[in-house]
């Protein structure tokens, strides 16, 4: 039994041409048994940045609480909004501040700068080691599933309503072959200055 | 081996408990409260290690009395959640942490009724229906098949005393009697401890 597959879930982020999109499963479950399927695991920090989080459920909310309470602290006193590159250092600091008694969670960036209005994906791993790919991030207990699924199907420059089919079906298909993860899911496509979040038909077992 | 269970119904939610206090092989109480009262119109359910749910649970609840006094209102029953998993959160990478599964029911003005599940890992999810310790394993199934949002007060009971017989049947602890409460825009309410002889088989 691992700590980061107590609870099970999933976690992808993709990049699009001038858009980018996250989705997450729905499951919380404690081991075998499934407790609920509306946990989103994705978490707005703005309207142009979304934190998604797999791991332990408890440490899920603990970071994103602590990460929004940061998030909101920076947009006071700097009076702009954060750039993704700039949060994953924050992101990055505060789990490497727990080096030796970290929080078990897996974290996936997706979010447009915005003074470049660049799409901006980004992963680490449960200590902070910061990773920034220029196709797509995955993690959970399906991981290596939805590796093999983004390799196959992104291609780059993809328009939002194919990103949204591209990233979906890498989801769908990897979380039907993981026991931990599943029971729904939530895709937001994220382009500068609109946000759509849908909710896909999934296997509900 | 200590079962709590809640489910929410027409602008109520419900939460019932087994009502044993068990120490090792001795049964030392037959009719132990594990509920305990959060504000006018919130309750929560705490089972785990026992000391832990005693201190966790005043705890909470005389913080959350503390904050009804210098502040002059109640929290949300969302902020009680909330602010019952943080104290758990921190606690987890303490000396010593909590470990107690806890179920939180109650009635906002502004939310209507909720129903907050919580681990012993600070994990929480707000659910229409709930269960804790080896009895949900059983029991959740049947709410999943049985459970309706807009179920009335006597349904609810009625698909309550069906858990129980399933449990009676299928489970191989005992459970002698099961304490009963509703949350509503009324307030706290208490039913008679629900007793063996009432369980209902459960028919298709």
């Amino acid at each position: 039994m691992s700590i980061m597959s107590y609870n099970g879930g999933a976690c992808i982020a993709m990049k699009g041409r001038n858009c980018i999109a996250i989705a997450s499963d729905l499951r919380f479950g404690i081991q075998g048994q499934t407790v609920g399927m509306d946990f989103e695991k994705i978490f707005p920090m703005n309207d142009h940045l979304y934190l998604g989080l797999t791991g332990l459920a408890s440490d899920i909310l603990t970071v994103s609480e602590r990460l929004e309470f940061h998030i909101k602290l920076y947009e006071l006193r700097e009076n702009r909004k954060i750039s993704p590159k700039t949060f994953l250092s924050v992101l990055s600091n505060l789990l490497y501040e727990k080096r030796f008694g970290p929080y078990f969670i897996e974290p996936v960036i997706a979010g447009i700068d915005p003074k470049t209005r660049q799409p901006f994906i980004a992963s680490c791993d449960l200590i902070g080691c910061p990773m920034e790919p220029e196709d797509f991030v995955v993690t959970g207990t399906c991981a290596t599933q939805l590796y093999g699924m983004c390799e196959a199907l992104w291609k780059p420059d993809m328009q939002p309503d194919e990103l949204f089919e591209c990233c979906s079906q890498a989801l769908l298909n990897a979380v039907d072959r993981d026991a931990g993860s599943g029971w729904g899911a939530v895709v937001h496509i994220i382009e500068v200055g609109k946000v759509t979040t849908r909710r896909l038909k999934a296997r509900m077992d | 081996m200590e079962f709590s269970i809640g489910f929410q119904g027409d602008n109520f939610v419900m939460l019932a408990t087994d009502s044993a206090a068990v120490h090792s092989i001795v049964m030392f109480k037959q009719d132990h409260e594990k509920t305990i009262k959060l504000g006018s119109n919130t309750i929560m359910s705490i089972t785990g290690q026992s000391g832990d749910t005693t201190q966790f649970g005043e705890y909470i609840q005389k913080n959350l009395q503390l904050y009804k006094i210098k502040n002059g209102y109640e929290m949300s029953t969302h902020g009680m959640a909330n602010y019952t998993r943080k104290q758990l959160a921190d606690a987890l990478r303490s000396r010593g942490p909590y470990q107690v599964n806890s179920l939180i029911a109650g009635y906002d003005k502004n939310e209507g009724c909720g129903l907050y599940f919580m681990d012993y890992l600070a994990s929480m999810m707000k659910v229409p229906f709930a269960a804790h310790g080896y009895g949900s394993y059983f029991v959740l199934s049947i709410l999943d098949r049985w459970y309706r949002p807009d179920m009335t007060k006597e349904e609810a009971v009625t698909l309550l005393k069906r858990c129980m017989g399933e449990l009676k049947t299928r489970f191989i602890v005992n459970l002698p009697a099961i304490n009963v409460k509703f949350v509503d825009d009324e307030g706290i309410h208490e039913l008679p401890p629900i007793t063996e002889s009432e369980y209902e088989k459960l028919t298709l």
